[in-house]
């Protein structure tokens, strides 16, 4: 009797605190399963790392307008500004025909190159039930050089002066203030300089992003190819820079030994020596409309 | 002896039996509205909870952050990311009661709703006018009030500050059907 007596107190005042907070947690309880509340988000700020590019695609329709500029180097001195009187300049139109797919089109000053490319996105990194540790996308790009062979002087056919570049993009987000990607690279140029040159790239790139406060983060990115032009001592290419988001567009500025904004160009084709002080400053600026 | 048992035993009955009386709704639509000298903005969530147990005159409600949807994508990003931070604090909550409860009937009334309403983490008490409908077989809820995002320690940077307004509107429309566990 007594025990009974005893559980009957127990369950009187256990429903008594349960109630003080039921409604919501009724609401708790009910509450669907959302898929996309699951989708990991917001890996990279932009679609560019700094100079490659980053998992994120643009949105559903969306048309963004990017200019990138990337000055010469730092060691040129006094005389040429520290680099600011040399500048190679792209301009690009980038639309998301869906959520998970955007193409470009770009014209770099450099070498007068026209590029198009499309970015996939293959599987979202996902939290939750259907937990899948890491993001996967898929890149492909075209690039036509239109300037005139000068050293020496060579007339070119417009299918030999194409490149085409394949990449893979792995990212994972670990934390809302540390991202990184992996970006395993292939290039194929239909024509070299000279026969030691090799046609075929291999790389493979490293990238991070650690968010300093809510709008700054610092990136930080790094193409190791695994052979290299020989006739223009190519060098892999190194860049740090800070990502500023204000409202809306998203700001990078870049410190890179690369001078051109393309991927045929900065892993396969970039001379500059970070460390020798072959420095650029440079920056991204977006627009989405 | 006998009788303490029979008071416990009713009590315990009661409470078994409170909360019976409740209605739900899943789909209740909530939308912001910020008007700022550059930008309005504004965004609805249509999948909001919100229960009220009839027998009490209690109401709780609760809006999944990420279910906001706005007209540009990097609005959305930059909501969920930056502002009310959702990976961090998923949802918003209310939960208070209605105070005239019993003079809710099937004419349109406006009626005051005390509660703690969460936002970003940060619970603030707030009393709300609503206007409630009780027939049969619904509860229908609805009305709007403004919120001051200061209090809710989500800060604006000064660069945007013509775009986002420090006081948003805030209107909610439920209509809650009976509800049986």
């Amino acid at each position: 009797m007594k025990k009974l007596l005893l559980s009957i107190v127990l369950i009187s005042i256990h429903t008594l605190f349960y109630s003080q907070n039921d409604l919501l947690d009724i609401l708790d309880d009910e509450t669907p399963e959302n898929k996309t509340e699951n989708i990991v988000t917001a890996t990279f700020k932009g679609t560019r790392i700094l100079n490659g590019h980053s998992i994120e695609n643009r949105k559903n329709e969306e048309l963004e307008f990017i200019i990138s500029h990337r000055f010469g180097a730092i060691n040129l001195g006094f005389k040429e500004l520290f680099g600011l009187d040399q500048s190679n300049i792209r301009f690009a139109l980038e639309y998301g025909l869906t959520d998970n797919l955007t193409l470009g089109l770009g014209r770099s000053s450099f070498e007068k190159t026209f590029d198009s490319f499309f970015k996939y996105s293959l599987v979202k990194q996902r939290k939750g039930q259907s937990v899948f540790p890491f993001a996967i996308s898929i890149f492909g790009s075209i690039a036509a050089k239109t300037q005139d062979e000068e050293f020496p002087i060579v007339e070119r056919t417009f299918s030999e002066n194409l490149s085409y570049v394949g990449q893979v993009l792995l990212a994972r987000k670990f934390s809302s203030s540390f991202s990184m990607q992996l970006t395993p690279t292939f290039i194929h140029r239909n024509t070299v300089r000279i026969a030691e040159d090799p046609q075929n790239i291999y790389a493979l790139g490293f990238g991070s992003r650690i968010k300093l406060s809510k709008r700054v983060s610092f990136n930080s990115e790094y193409y190791w190819a695994f052979n290299k032009s020989t006739s223009i001592d190519a060098k892999n290419s190194l860049a740090f820079g800070v990502d500023i988001e204000t409202g809306g567009h998203v700001f990078q500025l870049i410190l890179s030994n690369a001078i051109t904004m393309i991927e045929k160009s900065f892993i396969a084709e970039n001379t500059g020596d970070f460390f020798g002080g072959d420095i650029h400053f440079g920056f991204n600026i977006s627009r989405t409309f | 002896m006998k009788s303490i048992f029979t008071i416990l035993f009713c009590l315990l009955f009661a409470m078994f039996i409170n909360g019976q009386n409740r209605y739900l709704t899943k789909s209740g639509a909530i939308n912001f509205y910020s008007k700022a000298p550059m930008e309005d903005i504004t965004a609805d969530n249509n999948q909001v909870l919100s229960i009220i147990d009839a027998d009490k005159g209690k109401i709780a409600i609760q809006i999944l952050m990420k279910s906001f949807l706005f007209e540009k994508a990097l609005m959305q990003e930059h909501f969920n990311e930056n502002y009310v931070e959702s990976d961090k604090y998923p949802k918003a909550t209310f939960a208070g009661d209605i105070l005239n409860f019993e003079a809710i009937n099937e004419t349109v009334s406006k009626q005051k709703v005390k509660g703690n309403i969460t936002i970003h983490g940060i619970t603030k008490e707030i009393v709300i006018d609503a206007n409630f409908t009780k027939t049969d077989d619904s509860i229908l809820v609805d009305g709007n009030f403004i919120i001051e995002i200061d209090d809710f320690n989500i800060s604006i940077p000064a660069i945007v500050s013509k775009k986002i307004a420090k006081r948003i509107k805030v209107t909610f429309d439920f209509n809650h059907k009976p509800y049986h566990k």
